[in-house]
Protein backbone atom coordinates (compact mmCIF):
# COMPACT_ATOMS: atom_id res chain seq x y z
CA UNK A 1 0.00 0.00 0.00
CA UNK A 2 1.47 3.29 -1.11
CA UNK A 3 0.74 6.05 1.35
CA UNK A 4 1.64 9.71 1.56
CA UNK A 5 3.39 11.30 4.50
CA UNK A 6 0.98 13.73 6.13
CA UNK A 7 3.07 14.96 9.06
CA UNK A 8 6.80 15.39 8.84
CA UNK A 9 9.22 17.13 11.17
CA UNK A 10 12.88 17.71 10.54
CA UNK A 11 15.17 18.46 13.44
CA UNK A 12 12.29 20.07 15.34
CA UNK A 13 13.60 21.61 18.57
CA UNK A 14 11.99 23.59 21.36
CA UNK A 15 13.93 25.17 24.19
CA UNK A 16 12.59 26.97 27.24
CA UNK A 17 15.54 28.88 28.62
CA UNK A 18 18.17 26.26 29.30
CA UNK A 19 15.74 23.38 29.19
CA UNK A 20 15.24 21.50 25.98
CA UNK A 21 11.70 20.18 25.75
CA UNK A 22 11.99 18.73 22.27
CA UNK A 23 15.38 17.88 20.89
CA UNK A 24 15.89 17.49 17.14
CA UNK A 25 12.75 15.51 16.48
CA UNK A 26 12.44 13.72 13.14
CA UNK A 27 8.98 12.25 12.87
CA UNK A 28 6.96 10.91 9.97
CA UNK A 29 3.29 10.07 10.15
CA UNK A 30 1.63 8.51 7.13
CA UNK A 31 -1.77 9.34 5.85
CA UNK A 32 -4.58 7.19 7.20
CA UNK A 33 -2.70 5.54 10.05
CA UNK A 34 -3.10 5.63 13.81
CA UNK A 35 0.23 6.67 15.23
CA UNK A 36 0.82 5.99 18.92
CA UNK A 37 3.00 8.61 20.52
CA UNK A 38 4.55 7.19 23.68
CA UNK A 39 6.80 8.51 26.39
CA UNK A 40 6.92 9.40 30.06
CA UNK A 41 5.44 12.60 31.45
CA UNK A 42 7.40 15.64 30.41
CA UNK A 43 8.99 13.92 27.44
CA UNK A 44 7.81 16.71 25.16
CA UNK A 45 4.82 15.07 23.51
CA UNK A 46 2.39 17.91 24.14
CA UNK A 47 5.00 20.49 23.15
CA UNK A 48 5.46 18.65 19.86
CA UNK A 49 1.71 18.65 19.23
CA UNK A 50 1.53 22.39 19.97
CA UNK A 51 4.35 23.08 17.51
CA UNK A 52 2.62 20.98 14.86
CA UNK A 53 -0.49 23.11 15.36
CA UNK A 54 1.40 26.38 15.09
CA UNK A 55 0.50 27.32 18.68
CA UNK A 56 4.10 27.19 19.78
CA UNK A 57 7.12 28.49 17.91
CA UNK A 58 9.93 25.97 17.40
CA UNK A 59 13.41 27.12 18.41
CA UNK A 60 14.91 25.22 15.49
CA UNK A 61 13.90 22.93 12.68
CA UNK A 62 10.57 22.86 10.94
CA UNK A 63 7.44 20.85 10.46
CA UNK A 64 5.01 20.13 7.68
CA UNK A 65 1.41 19.22 8.38
CA UNK A 66 -0.90 18.42 5.44
CA UNK A 67 1.70 20.00 3.19
CA UNK A 68 1.62 23.27 5.15
CA UNK A 69 4.10 24.97 7.42
CA UNK A 70 2.30 25.49 10.76
CA UNK A 71 4.51 28.44 11.61
CA UNK A 72 3.39 30.45 8.59
CA UNK A 73 -0.05 29.03 7.89
CA UNK A 74 -1.29 28.27 11.39
CA UNK A 75 -4.87 29.04 10.49
CA UNK A 76 -4.85 26.77 7.45
CA UNK A 77 -3.29 23.95 9.44
CA UNK A 78 -5.92 24.33 12.14
CA UNK A 79 -8.59 24.00 9.47
CA UNK A 80 -7.38 20.47 8.72
CA UNK A 81 -6.29 19.36 12.17
CA UNK A 82 -8.51 18.73 15.16
CA UNK A 83 -6.78 18.91 18.54
CA UNK A 84 -8.20 17.39 21.71
CA UNK A 85 -6.06 18.67 24.61
CA UNK A 86 -5.32 16.56 27.63
CA UNK A 87 -7.74 18.28 29.98
CA UNK A 88 -10.25 19.72 27.60
CA UNK A 89 -12.36 22.44 29.23
CA UNK A 90 -15.88 23.64 28.60
CA UNK A 91 -17.86 26.75 29.41
CA UNK A 92 -19.80 25.56 32.40
CA UNK A 93 -22.93 27.59 31.79
CA UNK A 94 -23.35 26.17 28.30
CA UNK A 95 -25.05 22.91 27.43
CA UNK A 96 -23.62 20.39 24.95
CA UNK A 97 -25.40 21.92 21.97
CA UNK A 98 -24.37 25.49 22.79
CA UNK A 99 -20.82 24.35 23.31
CA UNK A 100 -20.78 22.70 19.88
CA UNK A 101 -22.49 25.70 18.32
CA UNK A 102 -19.73 28.00 19.54
CA UNK A 103 -17.05 25.74 18.07
CA UNK A 104 -19.02 25.57 14.81
CA UNK A 105 -19.19 29.37 14.85
CA UNK A 106 -15.44 29.63 15.34
CA UNK A 107 -15.03 27.33 12.35
CA UNK A 108 -17.25 29.56 10.27
CA UNK A 109 -20.01 27.03 9.68
CA UNK A 110 -23.40 28.29 8.53
CA UNK A 111 -26.21 27.98 11.03
CA UNK A 112 -28.25 25.34 9.19
CA UNK A 113 -25.15 23.39 8.29
CA UNK A 114 -23.97 23.52 11.90
CA UNK A 115 -27.27 22.33 13.26
CA UNK A 116 -27.27 19.22 11.08
CA UNK A 117 -23.64 18.51 11.86
CA UNK A 118 -24.17 18.89 15.62
CA UNK A 119 -27.14 16.55 15.52
CA UNK A 120 -25.12 13.95 13.64
CA UNK A 121 -22.09 14.24 15.95
CA UNK A 122 -24.13 14.04 19.14
CA UNK A 123 -25.51 10.77 17.81
CA UNK A 124 -22.04 9.56 16.88
CA UNK A 125 -20.53 10.13 20.33
CA UNK A 126 -23.69 8.96 22.10
CA UNK A 127 -24.65 12.21 23.81
CA UNK A 128 -28.01 12.73 22.17
CA UNK A 129 -29.91 12.27 25.44
CA UNK A 130 -27.67 14.74 27.26
CA UNK A 131 -27.78 17.41 24.57
CA UNK A 132 -29.56 19.94 26.77
CA UNK A 133 -27.54 19.31 29.92
CA UNK A 134 -25.04 21.89 31.19
CA UNK A 135 -21.45 20.79 30.71
CA UNK A 136 -20.75 21.50 34.39
CA UNK A 137 -22.81 18.41 35.23
CA UNK A 138 -20.96 16.20 32.74
CA UNK A 139 -18.91 13.23 33.90
CA UNK A 140 -15.32 12.83 32.77
CA UNK A 141 -16.33 10.33 30.09
CA UNK A 142 -19.09 12.53 28.75
CA UNK A 143 -16.74 15.52 28.62
CA UNK A 144 -14.21 13.51 26.68
CA UNK A 145 -16.85 12.42 24.19
CA UNK A 146 -18.12 15.98 23.84
CA UNK A 147 -14.52 17.03 23.24
CA UNK A 148 -14.26 14.49 20.42
CA UNK A 149 -17.50 15.81 18.92
CA UNK A 150 -16.05 19.33 19.05
CA UNK A 151 -12.93 18.43 17.14
CA UNK A 152 -14.98 16.56 14.53
CA UNK A 153 -17.08 19.60 13.66
CA UNK A 154 -14.50 20.88 11.20
CA UNK A 155 -14.29 17.53 9.35
CA UNK A 156 -10.60 17.15 10.13
CA UNK A 157 -8.11 15.16 8.07
CA UNK A 158 -5.88 14.68 11.09
CA UNK A 159 -6.71 14.28 14.76
CA UNK A 160 -4.29 15.03 17.60
CA UNK A 161 -5.51 13.28 20.72
CA UNK A 162 -3.60 14.02 23.91
CA UNK A 163 -4.29 11.31 26.50
CA UNK A 164 -7.89 10.78 25.36
CA UNK A 165 -8.57 7.85 27.67
CA UNK A 166 -6.94 9.27 30.80
CA UNK A 167 -9.22 8.96 33.82
CA UNK A 168 -11.95 7.11 31.99
CA UNK A 169 -13.57 3.98 33.37
CA UNK A 170 -12.81 0.79 31.36
CA UNK A 171 -16.14 0.86 29.58
CA UNK A 172 -15.79 4.51 28.63
CA UNK A 173 -12.24 3.94 27.46
CA UNK A 174 -13.27 1.04 25.23
CA UNK A 175 -16.13 3.06 23.76
CA UNK A 176 -13.77 5.90 22.98
CA UNK A 177 -11.19 3.58 21.43
CA UNK A 178 -13.85 2.00 19.24
CA UNK A 179 -14.98 5.47 18.21
CA UNK A 180 -11.45 6.51 17.27
CA UNK A 181 -10.92 3.29 15.32
CA UNK A 182 -14.15 3.68 13.42
CA UNK A 183 -13.28 7.29 12.57
CA UNK A 184 -9.95 6.10 11.27
CA UNK A 185 -11.45 3.32 9.19
CA UNK A 186 -14.61 4.94 7.90
CA UNK A 187 -13.63 8.57 7.51
CA UNK A 188 -9.96 7.83 6.87
CA UNK A 189 -8.81 10.30 9.49
CA UNK A 190 -5.14 10.13 10.43
CA UNK A 191 -4.79 9.94 14.21
CA UNK A 192 -1.80 11.02 16.24
CA UNK A 193 -2.43 9.64 19.68
CA UNK A 194 -0.41 10.32 22.78
CA UNK A 195 -1.04 7.96 25.65
CA UNK A 196 0.42 6.17 28.64
CA UNK A 197 -1.91 3.24 28.34
CA UNK A 198 0.24 0.81 26.38
CA UNK A 199 -2.43 -1.88 26.03
CA UNK A 200 -4.76 0.53 24.36
CA UNK A 201 -2.04 1.90 22.12
CA UNK A 202 -1.03 -1.61 21.11
CA UNK A 203 -4.63 -2.46 20.32
CA UNK A 204 -5.26 0.44 18.00
CA UNK A 205 -1.98 1.81 16.63
CA UNK A 206 -0.51 0.90 13.28
CA UNK A 207 2.83 2.40 14.24
CA UNK A 208 4.29 3.87 17.38
CA UNK A 209 7.00 6.32 18.32
CA UNK A 210 8.76 6.38 21.68
CA UNK A 211 9.92 9.73 22.96
CA UNK A 212 12.18 10.16 25.98
CA UNK A 213 13.65 13.46 27.17
CA UNK A 214 12.71 15.30 24.03
CA UNK A 215 14.16 12.80 21.58
CA UNK A 216 12.46 10.17 19.52
CA UNK A 217 14.36 6.98 20.29
CA UNK A 218 12.28 4.52 18.29
CA UNK A 219 9.73 4.63 15.53
CA UNK A 220 7.97 1.91 13.61
CA UNK A 221 5.38 -0.83 13.79
CA UNK A 222 5.23 -2.80 17.01
CA UNK A 223 6.56 -5.92 15.31
CA UNK A 224 9.53 -4.13 13.85
CA UNK A 225 10.39 -2.60 17.21
CA UNK A 226 10.21 -6.02 18.84
CA UNK A 227 12.47 -7.41 16.17
CA UNK A 228 14.97 -4.65 16.72
CA UNK A 229 15.17 -5.20 20.46
CA UNK A 230 14.64 -8.93 20.88
CA UNK A 231 15.51 -10.36 17.48
CA UNK A 232 13.30 -12.52 15.32
CA UNK A 233 11.63 -15.26 17.26
CA UNK A 234 8.52 -17.24 17.91
CA UNK A 235 7.51 -15.22 20.93
CA UNK A 236 5.21 -12.24 20.54
CA UNK A 237 6.28 -9.36 22.70
CA UNK A 238 3.80 -6.93 24.16
CA UNK A 239 4.30 -3.23 23.68
CA UNK A 240 4.86 -2.96 27.41
CA UNK A 241 7.92 -5.21 27.29
CA UNK A 242 9.30 -3.37 24.28
CA UNK A 243 8.70 0.02 25.86
CA UNK A 244 10.40 -0.94 29.13
CA UNK A 245 13.38 -2.31 27.25
CA UNK A 246 13.79 0.96 25.37
CA UNK A 247 13.20 2.95 28.52
CA UNK A 248 15.85 1.11 30.51
CA UNK A 249 18.39 1.50 27.78
CA UNK A 250 17.76 5.19 27.30
CA UNK B 1 -13.09 38.07 10.78
CA UNK B 2 -15.19 34.97 11.28
CA UNK B 3 -13.37 34.15 14.50
CA UNK B 4 -13.52 37.71 15.78
CA UNK B 5 -17.27 37.90 15.24
CA UNK B 6 -17.86 34.52 16.88
CA UNK B 7 -15.86 35.47 19.98
CA UNK B 8 -17.46 38.93 20.10
CA UNK B 9 -20.97 37.48 19.90
CA UNK B 10 -20.31 34.90 22.59
CA UNK B 11 -18.64 37.36 24.95
CA UNK B 12 -21.38 39.94 24.52
CA UNK B 13 -23.99 37.31 25.25
CA UNK B 14 -22.08 36.29 28.35
CA UNK B 15 -21.78 39.88 29.57
CA UNK B 16 -25.39 40.83 29.03
CA UNK B 17 -26.78 37.70 30.63
CA UNK B 18 -24.40 37.56 33.60
CA UNK B 19 -25.47 38.40 37.15
CA UNK B 20 -22.41 40.58 37.33
CA UNK B 21 -23.79 42.88 34.66
CA UNK B 22 -27.31 42.95 36.08
CA UNK B 23 -26.11 43.84 39.59
CA UNK B 24 -23.68 46.46 38.30
CA UNK B 25 -26.27 48.00 36.06
CA UNK B 26 -28.90 48.10 38.80
CA UNK B 27 -26.43 49.74 41.17
CA UNK B 28 -25.30 52.38 38.72
CA UNK B 29 -28.80 53.09 37.46
CA UNK B 30 -29.96 53.56 41.03
CA UNK B 31 -27.14 55.90 42.00
CA UNK B 32 -27.42 58.00 38.88
CA UNK B 33 -31.15 58.19 39.33
CA UNK B 34 -30.72 59.48 42.86
CA UNK B 35 -28.02 61.99 41.94
CA UNK B 36 -30.00 63.40 39.07
CA UNK B 37 -33.08 63.58 41.27
CA UNK B 38 -31.08 65.59 43.78
CA UNK B 39 -29.77 67.74 40.96
CA UNK B 40 -33.29 68.33 39.74
CA UNK B 41 -34.50 69.34 43.17
CA UNK B 42 -31.61 71.76 43.56
CA UNK B 43 -32.10 73.03 40.06
CA UNK B 44 -35.64 74.07 40.82
CA UNK B 45 -34.37 76.14 43.73
CA UNK B 46 -31.50 77.55 41.72
CA UNK B 47 -33.58 78.45 38.72
CA UNK B 48 -36.23 80.29 40.73
CA UNK B 49 -36.01 84.01 40.15
CA UNK B 50 -33.62 83.71 37.22
CA UNK B 51 -34.75 85.03 33.89
CA UNK B 52 -33.17 82.22 31.89
CA UNK B 53 -30.26 79.86 31.84
CA UNK B 54 -29.06 78.63 28.58
CA UNK B 55 -28.24 75.08 29.52
CA UNK B 56 -30.63 73.82 32.17
CA UNK B 57 -30.59 70.34 30.72
CA UNK B 58 -26.88 69.74 31.27
CA UNK B 59 -27.31 70.78 34.89
CA UNK B 60 -29.04 67.45 35.46
CA UNK B 61 -25.66 65.83 34.94
CA UNK B 62 -23.29 68.40 36.32
CA UNK B 63 -24.98 69.85 39.40
CA UNK B 64 -23.86 68.20 42.59
CA UNK B 65 -26.97 67.44 44.55
CA UNK B 66 -26.45 66.22 48.09
CA UNK B 67 -23.08 64.61 47.50
CA UNK B 68 -21.85 64.46 43.93
CA UNK B 69 -23.06 64.95 40.41
CA UNK B 70 -23.69 62.23 37.89
CA UNK B 71 -20.49 63.22 36.04
CA UNK B 72 -18.42 62.96 39.21
CA UNK B 73 -19.98 59.63 39.99
CA UNK B 74 -18.92 58.20 36.64
CA UNK B 75 -15.42 59.59 37.14
CA UNK B 76 -15.12 57.91 40.54
CA UNK B 77 -16.90 54.61 40.04
CA UNK B 78 -17.06 54.18 36.26
CA UNK B 79 -13.67 52.40 36.33
CA UNK B 80 -15.27 49.65 38.40
CA UNK B 81 -17.45 48.75 35.41
CA UNK B 82 -14.39 48.26 33.25
CA UNK B 83 -12.54 46.32 35.94
CA UNK B 84 -15.44 44.02 36.69
CA UNK B 85 -16.03 43.26 33.01
CA UNK B 86 -12.39 42.45 32.33
CA UNK B 87 -10.51 41.16 35.37
CA UNK B 88 -10.96 37.47 34.54
CA UNK B 89 -11.22 37.70 30.75
CA UNK B 90 -8.24 35.52 29.89
CA UNK B 91 -7.19 33.71 33.05
CA UNK B 92 -10.64 32.23 33.64
CA UNK B 93 -10.49 30.62 30.20
CA UNK B 94 -7.01 29.43 31.03
CA UNK B 95 -8.01 27.73 34.28
CA UNK B 96 -11.14 26.34 32.64
CA UNK B 97 -9.04 24.87 29.84
CA UNK B 98 -11.11 26.54 27.15
CA UNK B 99 -8.45 28.94 25.88
CA UNK B 100 -6.40 26.24 24.18
CA UNK B 101 -9.55 24.83 22.65
CA UNK B 102 -10.59 28.17 21.21
CA UNK B 103 -7.20 29.04 19.76
CA UNK B 104 -6.78 25.59 18.23
CA UNK B 105 -9.76 26.40 16.03
CA UNK B 106 -9.01 27.96 12.65
CA UNK B 107 -8.94 31.57 13.85
CA UNK B 108 -6.15 34.06 14.36
CA UNK B 109 -5.12 34.25 17.94
CA UNK B 110 -5.83 37.98 18.18
CA UNK B 111 -9.50 37.30 17.45
CA UNK B 112 -9.82 36.16 21.08
CA UNK B 113 -8.48 39.32 22.68
CA UNK B 114 -10.01 41.69 20.13
CA UNK B 115 -13.39 40.01 20.48
CA UNK B 116 -13.25 40.20 24.24
CA UNK B 117 -12.21 43.85 24.27
CA UNK B 118 -14.84 44.87 21.72
CA UNK B 119 -17.57 42.99 23.58
CA UNK B 120 -16.55 44.77 26.78
CA UNK B 121 -16.56 48.17 25.09
CA UNK B 122 -19.97 47.45 23.61
CA UNK B 123 -21.32 46.49 27.03
CA UNK B 124 -19.91 49.69 28.52
CA UNK B 125 -21.46 51.74 25.72
CA UNK B 126 -24.84 50.09 26.19
CA UNK B 127 -24.71 50.78 29.91
CA UNK B 128 -23.72 54.44 29.64
CA UNK B 129 -26.09 55.30 26.81
CA UNK B 130 -28.95 53.67 28.69
CA UNK B 131 -28.18 55.64 31.83
CA UNK B 132 -27.87 58.96 30.05
CA UNK B 133 -31.14 58.31 28.23
CA UNK B 134 -32.90 57.38 31.45
CA UNK B 135 -31.72 60.54 33.17
CA UNK B 136 -32.70 62.62 30.15
CA UNK B 137 -36.15 61.13 30.11
CA UNK B 138 -36.40 61.70 33.80
CA UNK B 139 -35.39 65.33 33.32
CA UNK B 140 -38.02 65.81 30.68
CA UNK B 141 -40.74 64.33 32.82
CA UNK B 142 -39.80 65.66 36.23
CA UNK B 143 -38.29 69.07 35.58
CA UNK B 144 -39.71 69.73 32.18
CA UNK B 145 -36.48 70.84 30.54
CA UNK B 146 -36.01 70.13 26.87
CA UNK B 147 -32.46 69.67 25.56
CA UNK B 148 -31.27 71.93 22.77
CA UNK B 149 -29.21 70.74 19.83
CA UNK B 150 -25.97 71.90 21.38
CA UNK B 151 -26.75 70.15 24.63
CA UNK B 152 -27.38 66.91 22.79
CA UNK B 153 -24.00 67.28 21.05
CA UNK B 154 -22.29 67.96 24.34
CA UNK B 155 -23.88 64.89 25.89
CA UNK B 156 -22.82 62.83 22.88
CA UNK B 157 -19.19 63.93 23.21
CA UNK B 158 -19.37 63.34 26.93
CA UNK B 159 -20.54 59.77 26.24
CA UNK B 160 -17.69 59.11 23.81
CA UNK B 161 -15.09 60.36 26.30
CA UNK B 162 -16.66 58.30 29.08
CA UNK B 163 -16.66 55.15 26.97
CA UNK B 164 -12.94 55.62 26.28
CA UNK B 165 -12.29 56.31 29.95
CA UNK B 166 -13.99 53.15 31.14
CA UNK B 167 -12.47 51.16 28.26
CA UNK B 168 -9.05 52.16 29.56
CA UNK B 169 -9.85 50.35 32.78
CA UNK B 170 -11.26 47.42 30.84
CA UNK B 171 -7.99 47.22 28.90
CA UNK B 172 -6.02 47.38 32.12
CA UNK B 173 -8.10 44.61 33.70
CA UNK B 174 -7.64 42.43 30.61
CA UNK B 175 -3.90 43.07 30.74
CA UNK B 176 -3.80 41.87 34.35
CA UNK B 177 -5.89 38.83 33.48
CA UNK B 178 -3.22 37.95 30.91
CA UNK B 179 -0.27 38.63 33.19
CA UNK B 180 -1.58 36.87 36.28
CA UNK B 181 -2.62 33.24 36.18
CA UNK B 182 -4.84 33.48 39.24
CA UNK B 183 -8.16 35.29 39.10
CA UNK B 184 -7.85 36.51 42.70
CA UNK B 185 -4.49 38.12 41.95
CA UNK B 186 -5.62 39.82 38.79
CA UNK B 187 -8.75 41.25 40.42
CA UNK B 188 -6.81 42.51 43.44
CA UNK B 189 -4.09 44.01 41.28
CA UNK B 190 -6.52 45.90 39.11
CA UNK B 191 -8.50 47.24 42.07
CA UNK B 192 -5.27 48.26 43.79
CA UNK B 193 -4.09 50.16 40.75
CA UNK B 194 -7.49 51.82 40.43
CA UNK B 195 -7.39 53.04 44.02
CA UNK B 196 -3.82 54.21 43.64
CA UNK B 197 -4.31 56.09 40.39
CA UNK B 198 -7.65 57.57 41.35
CA UNK B 199 -7.24 58.53 44.99
CA UNK B 200 -3.59 58.50 45.99
CA UNK B 201 -2.14 60.38 43.06
CA UNK B 202 -3.69 63.63 44.23
CA UNK B 203 -2.09 63.15 47.64
CA UNK B 204 1.16 62.25 45.92
CA UNK B 205 0.93 65.35 43.77
CA UNK B 206 0.78 67.53 46.88
CA UNK B 207 3.79 65.75 48.37
CA UNK B 208 5.84 66.10 45.18
CA UNK B 209 4.90 69.77 44.84
CA UNK B 210 5.84 70.43 48.48
CA UNK B 211 9.21 68.81 48.00
CA UNK B 212 10.14 70.45 44.74
CA UNK B 213 8.68 73.90 45.39
CA UNK B 214 7.87 74.26 49.07
CA UNK B 215 5.76 77.26 50.02
CA UNK B 216 7.34 78.98 52.98
CA UNK B 217 4.38 80.32 54.91
CA UNK B 218 6.43 82.04 57.61
CA UNK B 219 8.03 84.51 55.29
CA UNK B 220 6.46 86.43 52.49
CA UNK B 221 5.11 84.09 49.86
CA UNK B 222 6.73 84.45 46.47
CA UNK B 223 4.19 84.34 43.64
CA UNK B 224 6.63 82.45 41.39
CA UNK B 225 6.98 79.73 44.00
CA UNK B 226 3.23 79.38 44.33
CA UNK B 227 2.94 79.20 40.59
CA UNK B 228 5.61 76.52 40.33
CA UNK B 229 4.01 74.61 43.18
CA UNK B 230 0.65 74.58 41.44
CA UNK B 231 2.12 73.66 38.07
CA UNK B 232 3.92 70.65 39.50
CA UNK B 233 0.83 69.59 41.35
CA UNK B 234 -1.23 69.76 38.19
CA UNK B 235 1.36 67.90 36.17
CA UNK B 236 1.60 65.02 38.62
CA UNK B 237 -2.12 64.70 39.12
CA UNK B 238 -2.65 64.54 35.36
CA UNK B 239 -1.02 61.12 35.45
CA UNK B 240 -4.24 59.92 37.06
CA UNK B 241 -6.77 58.89 34.41
CA UNK B 242 -9.53 60.09 36.71
CA UNK B 243 -8.17 63.64 36.83
CA UNK B 244 -7.57 63.51 33.10
CA UNK B 245 -11.14 62.43 32.55
CA UNK B 246 -12.58 64.99 34.97
CA UNK B 247 -10.71 67.74 33.17
CA UNK B 248 -11.68 66.46 29.75
CA UNK B 249 -15.37 66.39 30.56
CA UNK B 250 -15.41 69.56 32.67
CA UNK B 251 -15.77 72.11 29.90
CA UNK B 252 -17.81 69.76 27.72
CA UNK B 253 -20.60 69.24 30.19
CA UNK B 254 -20.42 72.74 31.71
CA UNK B 255 -20.34 75.45 29.02
CA UNK B 256 -19.77 78.14 31.65
CA UNK B 257 -16.34 76.75 32.45
CA UNK B 258 -13.63 78.18 30.34
CA UNK B 259 -10.54 76.45 31.62
CA UNK B 260 -9.54 73.30 33.40
CA UNK B 261 -6.93 75.17 35.38
CA UNK B 262 -7.28 76.20 38.95
CA UNK B 263 -7.73 79.88 39.79
CA UNK B 264 -4.16 80.34 40.97
CA UNK B 265 -2.70 79.34 37.63
CA UNK B 266 -4.79 81.84 35.68
CA UNK B 267 -3.27 85.06 34.59
CA UNK B 268 -4.85 88.23 36.01
CA UNK B 269 -6.61 89.05 32.76
CA UNK B 270 -7.91 85.52 32.47
CA UNK B 271 -9.24 85.73 35.98
CA UNK B 272 -10.90 89.02 35.25
CA UNK B 273 -12.46 87.64 32.12
CA UNK B 274 -13.96 84.62 33.78
CA UNK B 275 -15.36 86.78 36.55
CA UNK B 276 -16.77 89.51 34.35
CA UNK B 277 -18.17 87.71 31.37
CA UNK B 278 -20.59 85.06 32.44
CA UNK B 279 -21.53 83.89 29.00
CA UNK B 280 -21.18 80.27 27.94
CA UNK B 281 -18.53 79.06 25.49
CA UNK B 282 -19.57 77.75 22.12
CA UNK B 283 -19.16 73.98 21.73
CA UNK B 284 -16.15 74.25 19.42
CA UNK B 285 -14.24 76.35 21.93
CA UNK B 286 -15.15 74.01 24.79
CA UNK B 287 -13.64 71.16 22.82
CA UNK B 288 -10.51 73.11 21.93
CA UNK B 289 -9.79 73.75 25.60
CA UNK B 290 -9.83 70.10 26.59
CA UNK B 291 -8.58 68.67 23.30
CA UNK B 292 -5.20 67.62 24.72
CA UNK B 293 -6.95 65.86 27.58
CA UNK B 294 -9.25 63.98 25.23
CA UNK B 295 -6.36 62.90 23.01
CA UNK B 296 -4.34 61.81 26.04
CA UNK B 297 -7.26 59.76 27.33
CA UNK B 298 -7.76 58.02 23.99
CA UNK B 299 -4.01 57.45 23.75
CA UNK B 300 -3.67 55.74 27.14
CA UNK B 301 -6.66 53.54 26.32
CA UNK B 302 -5.13 52.42 23.05
CA UNK B 303 -1.66 51.97 24.56
CA UNK B 304 -3.09 49.85 27.35
CA UNK B 305 -4.90 47.64 24.88
CA UNK B 306 -1.86 47.44 22.62
CA UNK B 307 0.26 46.17 25.52
CA UNK B 308 -2.32 43.48 26.36
CA UNK B 309 -2.43 42.53 22.70
CA UNK B 310 1.32 42.10 22.37
CA UNK B 311 1.67 40.21 25.66
CA UNK B 312 -1.17 37.88 24.72
CA UNK B 313 0.22 37.20 21.24
CA UNK B 314 3.65 36.32 22.59
CA UNK B 315 2.46 34.20 25.48
CA UNK B 316 2.67 30.44 25.41
CA UNK B 317 -0.72 28.82 25.78
CA UNK B 318 -0.74 25.25 26.99
CA UNK B 319 -4.08 24.87 28.71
Amino acid sequence: METETIIETTNLTKRYGHQTAVNGLNLKVKEGEIFGFLGPNGAGKTTTLLMLLGLSRPSKGHATVCGLNPLRMAREVKRHVGYLPENVGFYEDMDAVQSLEYVADLNGLKKVEAREKIDELLGLVGLKDQAGKKTAAFSRGMKQRLGVAEVLIKDPEVLFLDEPTLGLDPEGAIQLINLIQSLNEEKEITVLLSSHNLHQVQKMSHRVGIMIDGSLIAEGSIDSLAEEKFGVGEKEYSLEEIYMKYFQEA
Amino acid sequence: MQGLYAVFKKELQDHLSSYRFVILFALIAMVSFITSYMAAVHMRENLEGLASTRFPFLMLFSTPGAMFSMVQFVAFFGPLIGLILGFDAINRERTQGTLIKVISQPIYRDAVINGKFLAGVTTIAVMLVAIVLVISGFGLAFVGVVPGVEEIWRLFIYLIISIFYISFWLGLAILFSILFKSIATSSLASVALWIFLSFFISLGAEVVANTVAPIDRKNEVQPEVVLKHERIKEMVSLSSPMILYSNATATIIDPMRKTTRSLILMGPMEELLSARFQSPLPLGQSIVIVFPHIIALIAITLICFAISYVVFMLQEVRT
